[in-house]
């Protein structure tokens, strides 16, 4: 103990339910990133869409997970969430732009 | 006073100069995550250019089985990341990689469990997860750096390229990459992978280093003179965040 402690910290007993919490989502992360493996080995090459759709939206499902639970924001107040999540609108709108932008420039080379 | 008032309220009263905190987060958290967004822009761009260089070269439209390396068209990816250590020779495809993924995703679990631990005020538990967190984000840079080093050198047969060297076309076998030349696929393939990959795996590095001094100032009582674990939370978030780019390098880099 230090003596020179103003606060006093106590120790207090761990939450099994909150750990138990934790250990499922990570579960879950786990379980997906294997799908990933399991659609990238077993749909065959023909189905490249579909593939990289199930991809993405397998990618945001682990990433609403981090984001929401690891990362507690799922927790935060309601300003504080949209405050992060709608600046990532222009994300999207970089993507889809420069996507198309790559497309042309395949055609014109 | 605010509910949270164990880690906010340490000076009552006076939260943010206004009595009040924005968002009902601490000055830092709140910092933090407006710099991961900045942070989360970044990648985004980078991972972004992939995309927009990927669609403005020929992608490859055999199929995966009479795949070659050429520099003609965009490789597919399962194809250039098949290499395991140890196991030389032997193809097996994003396996690696995939271990990779889970070694950070687990560095992760460890570290939120860091967290939960330092809201208690428990210094055993959060000495002990932020050891397992420092092992796992070393281990995750120990195998980047043998994926770099089994890129850069390349295969043992390399692929055969014709470049017009003084007016002659003359046919080179390459073997492995670099940022002008790779035997995978057209220059900026390579380019890619060392800044995209690169860029992340710096993040770690600078990840790894304020894990350990959180370990430290936890192990030296720091954090319990000062009264509370709040920037055990606070690095976590840089943490997860890296986690969380890793999992869209993944998909887009190695997946896709």
């Amino acid at each position: 103990m230090q003596s020179e402690e103003t606060n006093k910290v106590v120790v207090q007993p761990a939450d099994k339910e909150k750990i138990r919490k934790i250990w499922k989502v990570a579960l879950i992360l786990g379980v997906v990133t294997a799908c990933e493996f399991a659609v990238a080995f077993i749909l065959p090459p023909e189905y490249r869409m579909i593939k990289i759709v199930t991809f993405i939206m397998m990618t945001i499902v682990k990433a609403f997970y981090i984001v929401a639970e690891f990362m507690h924001l799922g927790h935060e107040a309601k300003s504080l969430i949209y405050s992060i999540l709608i600046p990532m609108a222009f994300v999207v709108w970089l993507l889809i732009a420069l996507i198309v932008e790559g497309g042309s420039i395949l055609i014109v080379r | 006073m605010a509910s949270t008032a164990t880690v906010v309220g340490s000076q009552s009263g006076n939260l943010w100069k206004g009595g009040k905190s924005p968002f009902q987060a601490s000055y830092g958290k709140l910092m933090m995550w407006f710099f991961l967004v900045s942070d989360a822009f970044t990648f985004s761009a980078l991972l972004i250019t992939y995309g927009l260089i990927r669609f403005s070269n020929p992608a490859y439209t055999g199929t995966v089985e009479d795949f070659q390396f050429s520099q003609e068209w965009w490789p597919i990816p399962e194809k250039v990341f098949e290499a395991v250590p140890f196991l030389h020779g032997v193809p097996l495809p994003l396996v690696f990689v995939g271990i990779m993924t889970f070694i950070l995703i687990l560095s992760s679990v460890t570290m939120v469990l860091a967290v939960e631990a330092g809201h208690r005020n428990d210094r055993k538990a959060v000495e002990k997860w932020m050891l397992w967190t420092i092992l796992g984000g070393l281990t995750f840079l120990g195998c980047q750096a043998w994926e770099w080093s089994h890129f850069i050198h390349g295969t043992d047969l390399g692929t055969s390229a014709r470049f017009l060297i003084n007016g002659e076309w003359i046919t080179q076998t390459i073997h492995g990459a670099n940022l002008t030349v790779n035997e995978y696929g057209p220059p900026p393939f390579a380019a890619l992978f060392f800044f995209i990959t690169g860029f992340h795996g710096t993040h770690v590095l600078s990840g790894v280093l304020l894990n350990f001094l959180i370990f430290y100032r936890a192990a030296t009582g720091y954090y319990d003179r000062r009264g509370h674990y709040e920037m055990v939370e606070k690095v976590g978030l840089y943490w997860h965040f890296v986690d969380l780019v890793w999992v869209f390098v993944f998909t887009f880099f190695y997946l896709v």
